[in-house]
């Protein structure tokens, strides 16, 4: 059992080292080894199209995460009183969000936005003052940040939810016979207990955002994000550049997730 | 401000987000699925029927998902069941948090990435290389059936880990313990307490694995090369390639449908067989 559990151990890591050894091959070929070099790092980082596709998804993801956690934070306290048929509405609503595929979610958003654009670019047009060009919509970073967001404020109240309903309510109930105003009980009381899910959540969001690329294929325009970039080049052929890229991603991802699950089942002890 | 008010005004940017994001995008799916294709692509309103009718000229696509995503689940939890087992009632509590959360982690990373390893160890200087170093002839396993049943098994193993292992870790360990006092062997334990008991668990993690591949778009594309494409890629090429707004938008509708069906059946299925439901968890 122990020998089985490794090797799935082995099955689940081995892909991600061997990126991670490529990355170093000092030859031009993706698949042959030839001595160590850390050549390639040096020359993602210096590759302009990598910095500005790095510094897109960040932006998004750092946008994108903010937006969730706060607006998910407050919806998830929101929904602790309120019942009924707006409550199971509201539920199914995240539910649809967490379960309908990413790539039926890119394309949805992809063809509303074109088509509400469509509709309201000459509106601004005509309603703009002479003088100035009028601005127009278009898909971008805009419609990118507000696609992840959806998303991850619904896995932000999913997780927040499940945190304040193990926090007990007699806290707060003590909380208000000590003449705490509500919302000194939610400062005081609430948010500090809430703190370890909602970072955890921000980082999940954070994460999510960083690596989506499915919803970004549809929903980016002609901005290109870190995942973009490395699926484009994958198209054109194996390189070690994508292997470098692609494993200080991982580093970076791993980090984060482990930090944000390491965050979440502490506070699912206490 | 009364305390109702309040829960709302805390609730409506939320909603107000789903409304625009979600609600309205899906809905607009919905309506072009009646429509027609543009002349120069796109979508010309109408309601008709005609692209419904169309779906065979798809049919490959779905054939490949629905013979693909149930297998590719079966072969994902025949794969995770004796991992979370091992996890949940062998390990040391003290080692149960970080071996999960190596379990986790890989799901929340790059599919892109990682599917992109398997180019490499599939790939023509990969296992295929080793193999006809041993002397057993030449194989192809990079853009067949079995090359994309991999790299599913291995972007979806740690979702379904999680679900198993979180059943089988609240599983009432004395009950394991009674059925061994009475005599029964362990084999005997196991399959009739231990995987009764975790009937939720697999039911979860089959149902979000199996949701997730109907979806799936990249890994066919990378590890199948066009060869093995699934519904994910015929939508790419409608909306992306041949902009056939209305025909893509039926397409995208008949896989919502499926999935709902599939997911419905199946519940019932599962809670007939099993009264006490587990809680979905994303996680």
């Amino acid at each position: 059992m122990r020998i089985y559990s490794f090797c799935v151990y082995l099955f689940l890591y081995t892909p991600i080292a061997i990126i991670a050894l490529f990355s170093f091959n000092a030859g031009r070929h993706a698949s042959q080894l030839q001595g160590f070099s850390g050549k390639w790092y040096g020359r993602a980082l210096d590759n302009p199209f990598v910095m500005d596709a790095l510094e897109t998804s960040f932006l998004v993801a750092f946008a994108s995460a903010t937006i969730a956690s706060v607006l998910g934070t407050l919806a998830a306290v929101g929904l602790q009183g309120i019942r009924g048929p707006a409550r199971a509405l509201f539920d199914a609503v995240i539910y649809i969000a967490v379960m309908i595929p990413g790539i039926v979610i890119g394309i949805a958003t992809l063809i509303a936005l074109v088509t509400v654009f469509d509709q309201i670019n000459p509106w601004l047009a005509a309603l703009w003052p002479e003088g100035g060009a009028p601005p127009t919509l278009s898909m971008g970073v805009g419609s990118l940040i507000a696609a992840h967001a959806m998303f991850t404020m619904a896995l932000v109240i999913i997780i927040v939810r499940a945190r304040l309903s193990s926090l007990e309510r007699e806290l707060g109930e003590a909380s208000a016979d000590l003449y705490a105003t509500p919302f000194g009980t939610f400062r005081q009381v609430t948010l500090p207990l809430l703190a370890p899910a909602i970072l955890a959540g921000f980082l999940l969001s954070f994460t999510f955002s960083f690596d989506d690329f499915i919803i970004a294929f549809f929903v980016a325009g002609s901005e290109t994000t870190l995942p973009i970039y490395i699926f484009s080049s994958i198209r054109r052929g194996v390189t070690p550049e994508i292997n470098a890229i692609g494993t200080m991603v991982m580093g970076a991802s791993l980090v984060l997730l482990i930090i944000a699950q390491l965050i979440l089942r502490r506070g699912d002890r206490r | 401000m009364t305390q109702r008010e309040r829960n709302w005004l805390l609730v409506a940017p939320a909603a107000g987000w789903f409304l625009v994001m979600l609600v309205l995008p899906l809905s607009v799916v919905f309506i072009f699925s009646f429509g027609e294709r543009g002349a120069a692509g796109g979508y010309v309103p109408a309601f008709t029927f005609e692209q419904y009718a169309n779906l065979p000229a798809r049919f490959t696509a779905f054939q490949n998902t629905l013979i693909l995503a149930p297998l590719g689940t079966l072969a994902a939890m025949l794969i995770a069941y004796p991992l979370a087992y091992q996890l949940a009632v062998r390990t040391d509590p003290k080692w149960k948090t970080i071996l999960l959360v190596l379990v986790i982690v890989p799901f929340w990373t790059s599919i892109l990435i990682r599917s992109y390893a398997w180019i490499y160890i599939l790939g023509g200087r990969g296992i295929p290389a080793l193999i006809e170093a041993m002397g057993l002839g030449d194989v192809q396993l990079i853009y067949t059936p079995f090359a994309v049943l991999i790299g599913i098994v291995y972007g979806y193993l740690p979702l379904m880990v999680f679900p198993i292992y979180v059943s089988l870790d609240r599983l009432d360990k004395r009950l394991l313990e009674a059925s061994s006092d009475l005599g029964a062997p362990p084999l005997a334990t196991f399959f009739k307490v231990t995987v009764p008991l975790s009937i939720p668990g697999v039911a979860t993690g089959c149902m979000l694995v199996f949701i997730l591949l109907m979806g799936e778009f990249l890994i066919p594309l990378l590890l199948g090369g066009g060869k093995v494409f699934f519904v994910g890629n015929a939508l790419v090429d409608l909306f992306l390639q041949s902009r056939n707004w209305a025909f893509g938008s039926a397409v995208a509708v008949m896989l919502i449908v499926i999935m709902l069906v599939t997911v419905t059946v199946y519940m019932r299925l599962i809670a007939r067989l099993h009264t006490s439901r587990d809680d979905v968890s994303v996680m």
